[in-house]
């Protein structure tokens, strides 16, 4: 025995020294959760924003609104080779049209005359949403000289108005009007008790010299614009419908904050609007043009089913040329390959290819696939291959992990009854590590789901308005449409974007809650 | 006490006296090197045919390594490097003629920790016959099973649960799964490596009345940390030390009158 080993007491738990020491110890741990909790709850406060955000812009592309047609389908029109010719009336875009813009002249005699008013009135309906219509007639040419209700989407910019992204609206209910005058071709006063309206206009008045608001005022079917607004009348143009129908009535004002010249839309065309939705001819229902449809340059009738179908193609590619070679490659370095200077060169170097950018594999791609082996620009085949080169390394890696993670005992006992290094291997190595190598190849490939950058190179930005019907078809992809439709000019592309982005997501949610699940079922067999 | 110092070669010359048994492995002067480390110093042994030949020492004294020299099981580590000859019925198990795979089913091997393939219990031990193309029909292999995990002392416990996962298993029930799925593929030689470390008394008693059971068919040679366990089991007895066999000799030699200083001082507990 030393003399330092008698010096030494046993631990005390009651001296000052011993009790401050253990309630730093505490303050320490309880600090260390509390910024755990803190980081978790950032991590999960921006998840609920991102989703959010995303979610209630989609919420409005979900949905639109379209206006029913009741449309005398005359043969010569609709069907000018005859109601045999179903492609003919499947194109004919220009004939639905042109019943589609009779009826909506015939609805407001007003228009009639002036082009400028004219073109105001066919904006309600782009021409390319009688595509649907056309289509229906062709799958059903006995309704051919019968008269049938079709619908159409409205125009983006009135569906816009109509959810409420257009302008901030004062919606007042006025006082019955005693009675209405011409004061002009067509100008028109109501005479009235306007006093809450010209209290509430003059309260929310814009500063400057000229208020530039709208008001509208609109009664039954009729709507006026009141430029003059006083306590007892109100003045302005009859933008459609009747005087008289204001007469009795009380009428429903509103006042549009944002003036005509800043909006896309005409108060002539909210006038319209309003009046065909009092007709009932207006209804909302799900825009299932969004997941039906291919791209197209108008926002109301683009859908992401091509850029959908393209994105399949290109994962099939990928999960072809990066799964069978990763899994091979993994298995040959973690249980076959001598560990030497070449083994660990291509080790470093798999890692590195991981960490490599994905715009530079876009590259590779239009150098080494479209220009020197000449294959498909825009083609899904091209976009698998270099997202499966993309994809490879994370594959390998993870298959790396999940054949590392199998105990050794399981090869020994394989070798050890006298199984061949393939068959312990195939028989008992990678079932095991199976769970772990699908988990790693679909995340892989859920990661390759959302790359824009190298098919941008490839040319898969290209505008798609077909389904593509194979891997060597002109396509485009989910996250390239994406970056597409948020460079679109119009309002209506935002929640284009957004629901585009909501589909995406949903896909990746599928893949990995596939994942998750064969992780599970794999792993639940014993 | 003073030490009895006895050469190698006297030990050899002991261990020639077995009565009525023909040597099943016959190993010359074998070294192995892990890298540049040498883990076993030329070592010459003759295991006998029909008898546990048990392998004491302390750790890391190279018991194991040369255990898998015997099948080859060396081979799969990258590094390690085998010299020296062995012999099996005459046949040298290093010559470029044996395919390792061919020679691990000839010799069986039971590992320290309890190994069985995470599938069911029917399929731990027809793995092995599966492979091998032993059986030509279903009853056959059936047979088969039944019969290893008979002699294996396990089919009582087993026969009505056969398609439940060897993992599912008690760890002294999984080590006989283990041996049963050795003697499956009719091995002539029995590596055991430490059966029983991770046992209790009673799963490491009936493993050892199981060791003594086969022993009337196959050669075994097993490695323990247990004296008592290599006093109970064994015929013979090898000491080794850093790497080098110190005393080979019948196992009642050893134990009553060892040769050596060094095995006196291991057996009597001066080290190790």
């Amino acid at each position: 025995m030393t003399e330092t080993e008698t010096d030494l007491k046993p631990a005390s738990f009651t001296d000052e020294a011993a009790i401050a020491r253990l309630k730093r110890r505490h303050r320490a741990e309880q600090r260390f959760r509390a910024y755990g909790l803190v980081a978790i709850g950032i991590a999960l406060a921006f998840l609920v924003l991102l989703i959010v955000s995303i979610g209630s812009q989609a919420l409005s592309a979900f949905s639109h609104h379209k206006v029913s047609f009741d449309l005398t389908l005359e043969e010569e029109i609709v069907a000018p080779e005859g109601p045999g010719a179903t492609e003919v009336i499947e194109e004919n875009v220009f004939g639905f049209y042109k019943l589609v813009r009779e009826d909506l002249a015939a609805t407001f005699p007003e228009a009639e005359g002036s082009k400028r008013l004219k073109t105001q009135l066919n904006g309600l309906v782009t021409r390319l949403a009688v595509l649907p219509m056309a289509r229906a007639t062709a799958h059903h040419p006995e309704r051919i000289g019968e008269t049938v209700t079709y619908q159409a989407a409205l125009s983006d910019d009135l569906d816009l108005y109509l959810e409420g992204k257009v302008s901030d609206e004062i919606r007042l209910r006025g006082e019955t009007i005693s009675a209405g005058e011409r004061i002009g071709p067509s100008r028109i006063r109501l005479i009235g008790d306007f006093s809450e309206l010209a209290a509430r206009r003059a309260a929310t008045a814009p500063p400057g010299d000229t208020d530039e608001r709208s008001v509208l005022v609109r009664a039954g079917t009729a709507v006026m614009r009141a430029e003059a607004v006083e306590d007892a009348r109100v003045s302005g143009p009859l933008l459609t419908g009747n005087l008289s129908a204001f007469e009795g009535a009380r009428p429903q004002i509103r006042l549009i904050e944002t003036p005509q010249s800043e909006r896309n839309v005409t108060d002539r065309q909210v006038a319209w609007t309003l009046a065909l939705r009092e007709m009932g001819r207006i209804d909302q229902g799900l825009n299932w043009a969004l997941v039906t449809n291919a791209d197209s340059t108008y926002p109301e009738i683009a859908g992401v089913v091509a850029a959908i179908v393209g994105s399949l193609f290109t994962m099939l590619v990928t999960a072809l040329l990066s799964v069978p070679v990763g899994i091979a490659a993994a298995i040959y370095l973690e249980e076959y390959a001598p560990r030497n200077r070449v083994t660990d060169m291509i080790e470093v170097n798999i890692n590195n290819l991981a960490a490599v950018p994905s715009i530079v594999f876009g590259l590779l791609g239009a150098a080494v696939f479209l220009n020197l082996l000449g294959l498909p620009r825009s083609a899904p085949l091209v976009g698998g291959l270099v997202l499966g080169l993309l994809t490879l390394p994370t594959v390998i890696i993870a298959s790396r992990a999940a054949l590392r993670a199998v105990p050794p005992s399981v090869r020994s006992a394989a070798l050890g009854v006298g199984a061949s290094q393939t068959q312990a291997v195939f028989h008992h190595v990678l079932p095991l590590a199976a769970p772990g190598i699908l988990t790693g190849s679909i995340i892989g490939m859920a990661r390759a789901l959302g790359e824009t950058a190298p098919l941008l190179l490839i040319g898969m930005v290209a505008f798609v308005a077909e389904v593509p019907s194979g891997p060597t078809d002109e396509a485009t992809a989910l996250p390239v449409l994406i970056y597409k439709w948020s460079t679109g000019a119009e309002r209506a592309w935002e929640p284009n974007t957004a629901a585009a982005i909501v589909v995406l997501l949903l896909f990746m949610i599928l893949m990995n809650a596939v994942a998750v699940f064969l992780r599970r079922r794999f792993e639940r067999r014993w | 006490m003073t030490g009895m110092m006895g050469t190698d070669a006297e030990a050899m010359s002991k261990a020639g006296s077995v009565a009525g048994n023909e040597t099943k492995v016959d190993c010359r002067n074998i070294d192995v090197y892990y890298g540049d480390n040498q883990a076993i110093f030329d070592i010459s042994m003759d295991i006998p045919a029909r008898a546990v030949t048990s392998f004491i020492g302390p750790s890391g004294c190279g018991k194991t390594t040369f255990l898998r020299c015997i099948n080859r099981m060396n081979d799969t580590i990258d590094t390690a490097r085998v010299e020296g000859e062995i012999f099996m019925d005459g046949e040298d198990v290093n010559s470029p003629k044996i395919d390792p795979v061919l020679l691990r089913s000839r010799v069986g091997m039971v590992f320290q920790k309890p190994n069985p393939f995470p599938k069911s219990i029917f399929d731990n031990i027809a793995y092995g016959p599966r492979i091998h193309g032993l059986t030509a029909s279903r009853s056959e292999l059936d047979e088969l099973v039944e019969e290893s995990l008979t002699r294996a002392g396990l089919w009582a416990e087993v026969k009505d649960r056969l398609d439940q996962p060897g993992t599912s298993l008690s760890g002294g029930q999984q080590q006989r799964l283990c041996i049963a799925r050795a003697i499956a593929v009719h091995p002539e030689v029995i590596l055991m490596d430490e059966p029983c470390s991770a046992l209790d008394p009673i799963a490491t008693a009936k493993i050892e009345e199981l060791i003594d059971e086969l022993r009337q068919r196959f050669c075994i040679v097993i490695v323990t940390h247990s004296m008592q366990q290599a006093a109970r089991v064994s015929q013979k007895t090898a000491f080794f030390h850093l790497g080098e066999l110190v005393e080979f000799d019948d196992t009642e030699n050893i134990f009553t009158n060892p040769q050596d200083k060094r095995t006196l001082d291991y057996i009597t507990g001066r080290f190790g």
